[in-house]
């Protein structure tokens, strides 16, 4: 009997950033000619993330949908050199790597679909590289975040790394998601190297204060989505309705019952929320 | 639900922690005392290797301790509540809406944050 593959497929290519060769993980599924729709990860996680997108004929059936883990991350290496170096994702390297992606790939204005931070970003990708992209989703999404628990206790020998980043996040997960899903999603941040999760959050906390980048966004240039679960703590509810508030055009909807990683918490739920906002997507292009 | 009444409600940790075995497991390298307080009320809690050994009502004259969770009581009712409300269904989350403050030595709450965080919700399971 012939093994049931799921439709994703995976490759590893070897991209230029920051100056420095990186080893990439980057998986895929839908049509090569179907509209590409590229996924990024959240902090101190990875592409997996994104896994019930890519296995849903409805989605796929018109999306090439794309995932890759930034260097760091799931199965993409660190630089070589790593092990004398403390990881900390920027808003210049996020950024390049986006678009490296989008670009070594032939990517034609792409949707892009970013949770967490890799919601914070597409706020960046909107401000200065709208014409880029077809369509900008931001989950769990909003201009900036105060800083509110001291990252260190991410990353110490004192403290285990994964059974910390996943208590941490814990909480970030809806009570009604699936214990099944929530626990997948959680392994993600168990599985995260040292320190990359801290890293990834100096972007997230230090250097993307974007709220004074919301008011050049131009959503007549590329639609931005924006779409937050009630019960994330981290990216509040009320801090995605002021930065929609700030965005002219831009389309916020709260999602009941969801936390701060909807497609891998309760991915059945999210259809209800992401296949309207799909159907838009491909409606205009 | 009052100080007291929480106070009520965390006396029976160790009937509700120590019959579950993966509990007690994932606090096996955890022995120490914490703090639980609910407004005015202090609960002391001690722990040995994962199980809950003793819990303990205030006021204290001399209690020692390495780390507290404070909360008012009424975030406290919110969130034992079997489906809590957004902010109230976690100890973190409680804490970053302002309601719940993590005080004293952290590294061993952080060391076994999981751990810590079951406790304190088994309550809830327990219902």
């Amino acid at each position: 009997m012939a093994l049931a593959f799921e439709p994703i497929t995976g490759r590893y290519a070897t991209l230029t950033l920051d100056g420095r060769p990186c080893r990439l993980f980057i998986e895929e599924a839908g049509p090569a000619d179907g509209i590409p729709l590229l996924c990024l990860h959240t902090a101190g996680s990875d592409s997996r993330q994104y896994r019930h997108l890519m296995c849903d004929p409805d989605i796929t059936k018109d999306f090439r949908v794309i995932a890759f883990d930034l260097p760091w991350h799931g199965k993409s290496n660190p630089p070589v050199g790593f092990h004398e170096e403390e990881y900390q994702l920027t808003t210049r390297t996020y950024t390049e790597a986006i678009l490296a992606v989008a670009d070594a790939m032939d990517l034609t204005r792409p949707a892009l679909i970013g949770c967490s931070m890799g919601g914070r970003i597409v706020l960046q990708l909107a401000a200065y590289h709208a014409d880029r992209f077809g369509a900008l989703i931001g989950v769990e999404c909003a201009d900036h975040q105060t800083s509110w628990y001291d990252t260190t206790w991410l990353n110490r020998p004192d403290v285990h790394g994964g059974e910390i980043c996943a208590a941490m996040v814990s909480g970030l997960v809806a009570p009604q998601s699936p214990q099944e899903f929530k626990w997948e999603t959680l392994w993600g941040y168990m599985q995260s190297g040292p320190g990359v999760f801290k890293g990834d959050l100096y972007f997230y906390r230090e250097d993307s204060d974007f709220r004074d980048r919301t008011p050049m966004i131009d959503t007549s240039r590329c639609p931005l989505y924006l779409l937050t679960g009630e019960y994330d703590y981290s990216c509040t509810p009320e801090d995605t309705e002021r930065t929609a508030a700030s965005i002219p055009g831009a389309k916020a909807v709260i999602m009941k019952e969801q936390g701060h990683f909807p497609m891998s918490e309760n991915p059945e739920m999210f259809r209800q929320y992401i296949l309207p906002v799909l159907d838009e997507i491909r409606a205009n292009r | 639900m009052s100080g007291d009444e929480v106070a009520a409600r965390l006396a029976r940790l160790p009937e509700l922690v120590n019959g579950r075995e993966s509990l007690v497991r994932r606090g096996r390298f955890l022995s120490g005392e914490f703090m639980v307080e609910a407004d005015e009320v202090a609960v002391h809690v001690k722990v040995h290797e994962g199980r809950v050994v003793e819990v303990a009502k205030g006021p204290f004259r001399m209690r020692a301790w390495r780390f507290a969770i404070r909360a008012e009581a009424q975030a406290w009712t919110r969130f034992w509540e079997p489906m809590p409300e957004p902010g109230y269904h976690d100890v973190i989350a409680m804490t970053r809406l302002g309601v719940a403050r993590l005080e004293g030595d952290l590294q061993p709450l952080m060391a076994n944050l999981r751990y810590v965080k079951e406790v304190l919700e088994s309550p809830r399971i327990g219902g």
